[in-house]
């Protein structure tokens, strides 16, 4: 009888402790700064000990299908998101998701970057916290540019970067001239040829939200943008994004790199970079229109508004993007790790700018990315390399899908324009622009 | 003379296609002990230093027996009870069709050209109202339907070769329907419901659609396993593959053994 007693208490006491256990469901995309938060995050745990956390690490599109598919039906799986710049406006817009307000005065919110602050907000509301942040740079070989007597300019304009490329490319030894993204998609190959477009001139819209995609600017950087790759690009480039190009970069076969600051970290890490110490960079490249050249893109972790667990999320989440989690970082794992592009202060250490040269070329370009005033003419929406817009990911997808035939040969690039402008066009229209 | 040649030209043939199919697999079993370096060399190195940093790494950042546990259980009983249901639906359209029969056996397999991203929203809202979701019962569920048409056409297909004579002389022996399904077609049909499961097995299995959508943290498979660990930015060809390679290996050491058996109902009635 004692024992049935003891028993039946034992599983009473579990079952309370149990209730009284929150478990935090989260989804992540599979990026090395996300996988030391995962390591990291039994710190969290260990001082929470009423929280649980439950990781879905899910690749990239996956992940922007299986939230998107969680949120618009209100399932309710996940209390974390891991989104993007281009979702935090937009989903806000529609209460998907639950305001930051009132951070504890210990988060320093200030201390968020601002151009990436601005991106996670809405109506001056912020909806999501960092923990990483990029802009796009030009990485080049400097072993290669010394041979040739070339000399790399801090900001160099398409126009150079086109005569470097057609000097150093050395189809027969495998070394092509320049590589960048050729993947068709909004956020591949698009998230580049969109800051190409912003830097020659061009823009996605109009003021009244009509198309400006068949037009000479447009024309003029397709077309250089083709050129480039058809000429001095590798073969197969319109299958190559971020990870492919890195790949050849990192195995010595690209004299040139145009894409994501995050690289740099790679490139630099000799067990990740056969060319570690022959890397060097410079500002993303320069149309005839000097904005709009780099792009501004951050992960940022959200609450959705249908967690039940919102006080718990909020926890976890301004734990895992706090100056302190920083601090962390660097301790563990080194502060070569450190999340980049989020807060002023990991840039103010000299620990940090010690071991990452690029430092402060990636704040700077970080800085002065603009996602409201990048074009030379207005625009109606907000974003660089993509117009914060729901129907932007369709649109961006299928211009992105013509772009890449005009790459393969498959239509001239006056076709492709021209069948992306009315392609465009439709959706506008559909979704009731017009 | 002439028969040794073409013996030998058939031989050829046949491990000529076996290693073109087999060289993706080891690849990604040769890949998964690279380093990340060494996965994306070109050209691409057939000799290396071998290392388990890889397997070291996706073991300690998932949680693989948790995801094979998932992928065991939810495709043995989406199978189960695809077959349950398949069986004797395929015996009355074998042995007592109507002129309907092969029109709804049509309709049954065209169910399964429509993209699945298609009816995503609706499964999704149907899964999330009767709390399906993130459950084991629930992906048994969705991959016994979506598997029900292939398990039809297979099982039909396999109990249309079997002699009407000896069910009738069943028949004449006073056995009903379920005895005659029993107790004489399921042991004269035994290869063929084999290969029709183990192939209903191997497509739960690999299942990637249905099990990424409907799944977070509880019911997730092997298929989420693998996916985890594609990144969008950073190298991560040699993990993927040590964690492919992870989550492949049950199901190929299972279609080993049993491949005696698959090849024995592929060829069923091909010899009377």
């Amino acid at each position: 009888m004692f024992v049935a007693g003891v028993v039946a208490g034992a599983l009473l006491a579990s079952t309370a402790i149990a209730r009284a256990e929150t478990r935090l469901t989260i989804a992540t995309v599979n990026n090395g700064d996300m996988i030391v938060m995962q390591r990291l995050s039994s710190h969290f745990e260990r001082q929470h000990p009423d929280i649980r956390l439950n990781w879905v690490v899910l690749e990239e599109n996956v992940l922007r299908q299986r939230v998107t598919t969680d949120i618009a039906t209100r399932g309710g799986q996940f209390d974390i998101l891991t989104i993007g710049t281009y979702e935090v406006p937009i989903w806000a817009k529609q209460g998907w998701l639950a305001p930051l307000d009132d951070l504890p005065a210990g988060y320093a919110v200030e201390d968020v970057l601002t151009p990436i602050r601005e991106g996670l907000s809405h109506d001056g509301r912020l909806y999501a916290l960092p923990f990483y942040g990029e802009s796009s740079m030009t990485f080049y070989r400097k072993d290669l540019f010394d041979d040739a007597g070339l000399t790399m300019p801090a900001q160099p304009t398409y126009e150079q970067v086109t005569e470097f490329a057609r000097t150093l490319h050395d189809p027969a030894n495998q070394r092509y001239g320049i590589c960048l993204r050729g993947k068709p998609g909004w956020g591949e190959n698009m998230a580049f040829v969109s800051t190409m477009v912003n830097t020659f001139g061009g823009r996605w819209f109009d003021m009244e939200w009509n198309p400006a995609i068949d037009t000479p600017e447009w024309h003029r950087a397709v077309g250089t943008y083709i050129d480039l790759l058809r000429n001095y690009g590798p073969p197969g480039a319109s299958s190559n994004g971020f990870n492919e190009n890195l790949a050849l970069f990192a195995n010595g076969q690209c004299a040139m790199w145009i894409d994501a600051t995050v690289a740099a970290g790679m490139l630099y890490n000799p067990g990740q970079s056969r060319v570690h110490d022959k890397v060097a960079f410079a500002q993303a490249p320069v149309g005839s229109w000097e904005k709009g050249n780099a792009w501004l893109w951050s992960w940022a972790l959200g609450i959705p508004s249908t967690s039940q667990k919102a006080d718990a999320a909020r926890q976890f989440v301004t734990w895992a993007t706090s100056a302190d989690y920083v601090g962390l970082v660097a301790e563990e794992e080194g502060w070569v790790a450190v999340p980049p592009g989020t807060r002023a202060s990991t840039y103010a250490r000299a620990e940090y700018t010690a071991v990452a040269p690029f430092a402060e070329f990636v704040l700077a370009a970080i800085q002065s990315a603009d996602p409201v005033k990048t074009t030379r003419d207005p625009k109606p929406y907000i974003g660089i390399q993509y117009a914060g817009i729901p129907e932007f990911q369709a649109i961006g997808t299928q211009v992105g899908q013509t772009i890449a035939a005009a790459l393969t040969g498959q239509v001239t690039v006056e076709q492709a324009l021209k069948s992306a402008q009315s392609a465009t066009e439709r959706t506008m229209r559909q979704a009731g622009y017009r | 003379m002439q028969s040794t040649r073409s013996r030998i030209v058939h031989a050829a043939l046949g491990w000529t296609v076996a290693l073109v199919m087999f060289f993706p697999i080891f690849w990604m079993l040769l890949t998964g002990f690279k380093t990340e370096m060494d996965a994306i060399a070109t050209p691409p190195t057939l000799f290396f230093a071998p290392t388990l940093e890889n397997y070291a790494e996706v073991h300690q950042r998932a949680d693989y027996l948790r995801f094979a546990g998932n992928s065991v259980v939810i495709s043995f009983a989406g199978t189960a009870l695809a077959i349950a249901l398949a069986v004797p639906a395929a015996y009355a359209m074998a042995f007592f069709p109507t002129k309907r029969t092969r029109s709804t056996l049509l309709w049954m397999l065209s169910t399964k050209m429509l993209p699945p991203v298609g009816v995503l929203v609706p499964i999704y809202l149907l899964a999330r109202d009767s709390g399906l979701l993130d459950t084991r019962t629930g992906l048994v569920i969705i991959y016994t339907l979506i598997n029900l048409p292939i398990a039809v056409w297979m099982l039909y297909t396999f109990f249309k070769e079997v002699p009407h004579e000896i069910l009738e002389a069943g028949r004449m022996d006073g056995a009903g329907p379920r005895q005659e399904l029993v107790h004489l077609l399921l042991p004269l049909a035994v290869p063929g419901i084999a290969s029709t499961a183990l192939l209903l097995l191997i497509l739960c299995w690999n299942e990637a659609f249905w099990s990424l959508n409907l799944t977070a943290a509880n019911a997730a498979p092997l298929t989420a396993f693998i996916a985890s660990f594609s990144s969008p930015e950073g190298l991560f060809w040699a993990k993927l593959s040590a964690a492919s390679t992870m989550a492949i290996a049950p199901i190929l050491v299972l279609g080993w053994f049993s491949q005696r058996q698959l090849v024995r109902g592929l060829t069923f009635g091909a010899v009377k």
